[in-house]
């Protein structure tokens, strides 16, 4: 049997964290101050969608995140199933409410400018529908969490849970696509969609990474807050029995 | 045919239960488990079946080391609740569990009486009396091949008649060179037997 | 393979005994599709065009209704222990369990679906794949369902928290199911559909135990 106590004091990572986490919120800061300001001042308006194009500053870079926490969350819902990894566990709950964040802003914001560009606040479009069913995932995840009271089993079931979804997604994704084509009226129907102008990239990337910076800085906070919890509560359990 | 325990501890939520508990159980012989509450009598239980994977230290048959699979492939579980379906017979409810066990239906007759409620054989399980249905529960051990019989406090409910004839079904498991792991907090008289106490040190 | 047929066996009749699980079903699955056309009103066109729809989503909920019972008693009562105890391996033990579940409602939702397509104008000429589609797509539901009820077994009031944890991965199964009657309904051919339900179920059955199984054994701790 793998020794549980040999993995079981964080310190290390906590040491590590704490170090880097100034220059996260460093960096977070510059790539987000510059993204914004180049995104509702710099970056031209859309020929067609004029100023409203700018909700997409917001929310392309939220869209990516909600898959990409997701996928974070599941390789490290498998290294805390595998190999019984206390921090990896942590990391999955402490992203689960970020990813569930990131995907609720791309809902959001999806909706803010679908209805300049659609009309209607909510179209069952395809990547919208997608990103809806991603959140139910999200709040399952999160909700296996706080159902089961032992964090450790709730960690290991919540754990295969993730790792049923990142199978799943795909499935999803595509059996949605497949749906959408079939039922999508012509009119909503665009070439395309808008063709990225050079004069966007800059917001768009800085806004990309200075997400993601975010995400780990959050991340990060979640984790030491989550540890000391835990530290909390074996110390509470250690004074009932003596 | 000897099971043991070596330096096993438990872990539940966070909590250590006991560390370093080494125990060993000879063929036909008996370990009873003694202790407080909490004291971890359940939980080894657990382990042993098989169900709970120790936080360190292993079982062991004969010396090999054994893994989560050889515990369950040779043990009887009698848990804290009996395992029985309202909506079956008497008859039913044990005819299933012998033959998920391998064993043939014609035994259940037999194992019934082993625990002398064959005369309830045709009634609805869910008209049983709590006594009833842990003998009900405890007649498929006597049907079962197992060598190993893990059960915990196998005596509640029962009735003084029908713990003698707990006592007696257990001896004769003994007496077949069987092996017998309970947790009780009553003394079952059982020859040859070994108790471990737990929770004793603190 | 008696280890399994044992206990296909035994949880077929459970759910058959006394009003178990099939009954209530059948029930909800009629009751659901009776408020459509409450609801949108009895105009036969729009009862013909959206009768697909309608139907996969009363089976769906009847499913779903019916699966926070699949491990929960066994569970309650102990009688889960035993099964893990039992010589099968407990991805067997899951499989066999999902088996019975399918037989005692899958099936029989999809055996009545032509009866739910003639209330609801359905075309007769999609009555065929109306049942085939269930026939792939139910199974599909009660294996996914597996993992949802094993994940949520020891959780106390876990119907609603099984739902969210189930009705995402429906999706898939309640978009081809659906596409392939309205693609027989329209006259086309629901071939590329029924595949994509079967490849759906072969997955599930890979996987669905697998998972469901690892999820038993934490419970059991």
């Amino acid at each position: 049997m793998v020794n549980l106590h040999r993995f079981a004091n964080p310190t290390w990572f906590v040491k590590i964290t704490t170090a880097i986490l100034p220059w996260v919120v460093g960096i977070t800061a510059l790539l987000m101050g510059y993204g914004f300001w180049q995104a509702l001042f710099v970056s031209p308006p859309d020929y067609q969608m004029g100023e409203a194009v700018r909700i997409m500053y917001v929310h392309v870079p939220a869209a990516y995140m909600a898959m990409m926490v997701y996928g974070a969350m599941a390789v490290a819902s498998a290294v805390a199933l595998i190999w019984r990894h206390p921090v990896a566990d942590v990391a999955a709950k402490a992203s689960a409410p970020i990813g569930a964040g990131f995907t609720l802003l791309a809902l959001v914001t999806g909706m803010l400018w679908g209805q300049p560009m659609w009309g209607a606040f909510w179209v069952w479009d395809a990547r919208l529908t997608s990103v809806l069913i991603l959140f139910f995932i999200y709040l399952a995840y999160i909700g296996i969490w706080t159902s089961i009271d032992d964090p450790l089993r709730a960690g290991r079931a919540a754990a295969i849970l993730a790792l049923v979804g990142s199978v799943n997604l795909p499935i999803i994704h595509y059996s949605v696509d497949w749906w959408n084509t079939l039922h999508q009226p012509a009119s909503l129907l665009r070439a395309g969609g808008p063709s990225v102008d050079a004069g966007m990239l800059p917001a768009l990337l800085s806004l990309v990474f200075g997400y993601t910076t975010f995400y780990v800085m959050v991340l990060i906070w979640r984790m030491h807050r989550e540890l000391v919890v835990r530290r909390i509560r074996a110390l509470q359990l250690l004074h009932a029995q003596e | 045919m000897a099971f043991s325990g070596r330096n096993l501890t438990c872990t539940r939520g966070g909590r250590t239960v006991f560390r370093d508990l080494t125990f060993d159980v000879a063929a036909g012989a008996a370990l009873l488990l003694r202790g407080p509450n909490g004291s971890g009598k359940s939980s080894l239980l657990r382990m042993a079946a098989g169900f709970l994977p120790p936080a360190a230290g292993h079982f062991a048959w004969d010396g090999n080391p054994a893994t989560a699979d050889d515990l369950r492939a040779r043990v009887a579980w009698v848990g804290h609740a009996d395992a029985t379906k309202a909506a079956f017979t008497v008859a039913e409810n044990a005819a299933f569990w012998i033959r998920l066990g391998g064993g043939d239906s014609s035994a259940t007759g037999r194992a019934l009486a082993s625990m002398g409620i064959d005369h309830l054989a045709d009634l609805p399980a869910g008209v049983l009396s709590a006594g009833q249905r842990r003998r009900l529960n405890l007649c498929r051990l006597a049907a079962g091949a197992a060598p190993l019989w893990l059960l915990d406090e196998p005596t509640s409910s029962l009735d003084d008649a029908s713990v003698t004839g707990l006592i007696a079904m257990l001896q004769q498991h003994l007496d077949r060179g069987g092996a017998l792991v309970v947790a009780t907090h009553v003394d079952l008289p059982l020859r040859p037997s070994a108790t471990l106490s737990l929770g004793a040190s603190r | 393979m008696n280890t399994f047929a044992v206990i296909v066996a035994r949880d077929v009749r459970l759910a058959l005994r006394h009003g178990g699980g099939t009954m209530w079903a059948l029930l909800f699955y009629l009751l659901t599709v009776t408020l459509f056309p409450l609801a949108v009103g009895p105009e036969p066109e729009m009862l013909a065009r959206i009768s697909g729809g309608v139907i996969w989503v009363a089976a769906l909920l009847a499913a779903l209704l019916s699966l926070d019972r699949l491990f929960q008693s066994d569970f309650e009562d102990g009688s889960l222990e035993l099964l893990a105890l039992s010589p099968a391996p407990l991805e067997v033990v899951v499989l066999a369990k999902s088996l019975a579940h399918w037989l005692t409602t899958g099936l029989p939702l999809a055996a009545f679906a032509p009866l739910m397509g003639l209330l609801l104008n359905l075309h007769p000429s999609a009555w065929g794949v109306l049942v085939l589609a269930m026939l792939l797509g139910t199974p599909v539901l009660s294996l996914i369902g597996a993992i949802g009820a094993a994940l949520t077994v020891g959780i106390r009031r876990g119907g609603m928290l099984l739902s969210l944890v189930v009705v995402p991965f429906f999706v898939p199964t309640l978009i081809f199911g659906v596409s392939a009657v309205d693609a027989a309904a329209g006259g086309l051919t629901p071939r590329p559909h029924l595949l994509l339900l079967a490849a759906l179920l072969l997955g599930a059955a890979a996987l669905a135990p697998w998972a469901a199984a690892a999820a038993l054994r934490l419970n059991l701790e």
